[in-house]
């Protein structure tokens, strides 16, 4: 579904991508994974178009999205939860939601995919008029992963869903990145809490200073004993 | 009642409505900085050059006002636009202070061109609406359709913004341009369309003060610095705030040209705003 072939990007003179090759099948909940500042908030940009990818190419679903601009790739049926959720704080979580139907196509189905968002969310429902900024940190989770389905995306990228929170809300998140796993999404997601990560997606690859330096399945990288020593203090 | 309290009362009735043309123009130069984050100093330059418009079409073409006026503010809509893509979007990335110079260079060419085109005559559209006399108070006719035409605005303004999908991502804009791309919105378009409503806004003006005031190149500066003290004064970029600071603007202003003169009031103006700068800095509505 999505393929990056030998994908390089940086900020300025810094390159914090090198070469980086991923392949990501419709169905499949694919993980990255790697220590702070490996470049995984980078690749995530890349894919979604924040980012100008310097070399390589990026295929999705047969089609070449390489180097276009963010709203076209949003179109194209990627959506992006975007690291520490970005939600519009001063607009209410309806509104929230709202700009995330912005496209056209969503905004045809804006009536019944908000009312799908907040079936699969009750919370938000009950707090829909509410200003986002005032909702707790899983609550604003909830609103970032529904605002990215307003667009209707055939992939999610979803950008340390965890980070910031508390442990029991992180537990929380992790049980909603399965729910989305369960309504179908094709998901990729980067995450610093390997143990978590690992025992939702199928496969994953770890991601250090800028390079792949493993992939496999998500129980083979559980079982290696660099993973365990580096990763998981066993 | 005696008689001061009435004269007091028309003072308060006319700065009322010289308020809603003023809060239009505020609300217009509000949305464009919420929105892209500049500031048009020339302003006040697009309510002239649809003050002419008008004079040209009705006057001189012999259009209908309300054609007229129609067309003068889809003009100065489109000047909005195209003064977004000829000055600012090149420089969009660039120090605000460039910014600056680029718009107050727009003030000073606008003036200018209209002087080389149409003279510094005064030219008036010759439409004198008729004063109504409300026991012993008289309101002019044309002051309270500029006031209700100014609230209609201000009414469909804010419909706009928080029940349409543009008006949303307009405020959304504001708040985090980074990731708007990933709502699926481009950036470019929506700074477009702001910059041609703002410039709607500014048509509509011209299209109340034509009523009250003559046409001449520098008529911008009756409106201009009043605009951008009241923009300042509710907390740049916010709407309510501007708009409410309208309404003190001009209450001062009618008021102080009661007790004393039109001079002294806008001198008061002044020092209101000035004291006012010192003691909330960051606007009266700001949080």
């Amino acid at each position: 579904m999505l393929s990056l072939r030998r994908v390089s990007a940086g900020y300025g003179s810094f390159r914090a991508l090198f070469d980086v090759s991923l392949e990501v099948a419709a169905g499949e909940a694919i993980g990255v994974v790697g220590p702070n500042g490996a470049g995984k908030s980078t690749l995530m940009r890349v894919i979604s178009g924040m980012l100008r990818s310097s070399s390589g190419e990026l295929v999705f679903e047969g089609r070449s999205l390489t180097r276009l601009p963010a709203h076209r790739i949003v179109e194209a049926g990627i959506a992006h939860v975007p690291e520490h959720r970005r939600l519009f704080a001063k607009l209410s979580v309806e509104e929230n939601l709202r700009i995330g139907a912005f496209l056209p196509q969503a905004r045809r189905h804006y009536a019944e995919r908000s009312e799908w968002v907040y079936a699969l969310f009750p919370r938000l429902l009950e707090r829909r008029r509410q200003l986002a900024g005032t909702l707790s940190g899983g609550e604003q989770q909830m609103v970032a992963i529904g605002r990215a389905l307003m667009s209707k995306p055939k992939l999610l990228l979803m950008d340390e869903p965890s980070a910031g929170l508390a442990p029991l809300v992180v537990e929380q998140v992790f049980n909603l990145v399965r729910l989305i796993r369960e309504q179908g999404f094709t998901v990729l997601i980067v995450e610093q809490n390997l143990q978590q990560v690992l025992a939702i997606v199928d496969r994953a690859y770890l991601l250090e200073v800028g390079r792949i330096r493993l992939s496999g399945s998500a129980a083979e990288l559980k079982d290696n004993a660099m993973i365990q020593q580096a990763y998981m203090g066993l | 009642m005696t008689r001061v309290d009435i004269f007091l009362l028309e003072a308060v009735i006319n700065g009322i409505l010289l308020g809603g043309v003023l809060a239009l123009l505020a609300l217009g130069l509000n949305l464009i900085f919420g929105v892209i984050d500049v500031v048009w100093i020339c302003y006040a330059e697009l309510v002239m050059c649809g003050m002419y418009m008008l004079f040209w079409l009705h006057v001189f073409f012999g259009w209908p006002i309300l054609l007229a006026c129609l067309a003068a503010i889809v003009g100065v809509a489109g000047l909005g636009a195209l003064l977004h893509l000829l000055v600012i979007s090149p420089i969009l990335g660039s120090a605000p202070i460039n910014q600056l110079l680029a718009t107050g260079g727009m003030l000073f060419f606008l003036q200018s061109l209209a002087t080389l085109l149409f003279g510094t005559d005064f030219r008036n559209i010759g439409l004198r609406l008729p004063v109504i006399e409300l026991g012993d108070i008289f309101i002019s006719y044309s002051r309270l359709l500029a006031f209700g035409t100014a609230l209609i605005g201000a009414i469909a303004l804010y419909l706009f913004l928080s029940r349409t999908y543009l008006g949303i991502a307009m405020r959304a804009i504001a708040q985090d341009r980074e990731i708007m791309g990933l709502m699926g919105v481009d950036q470019r378009r929506i700074y477009l369309t702001t910059s041609a409503v703002g410039g709607a806004l500014a048509g509509l003006a011209a299209c109340l003060l034509v009523l009250q005031y003559d046409v001449h190149p520098f008529i911008g500066l009756s409106f201009g610095p009043i605009t951008f003290m009241i923009c300042v004064l509710g907390g740049l970029g916010n709407m309510i705030g501007g708009f409410v600071a309208a309404f003190i603007m001009s209450q001062i202003i009618a008021i102080g040209g009661y007790y004393f003169s039109i001079e002294i009031s806008y001198v008061l103006a002044f020092v209101f705003f000035i004291v006012l700068m010192f003691l909330r800095p960051q606007g009266l509505l700001a949080r």
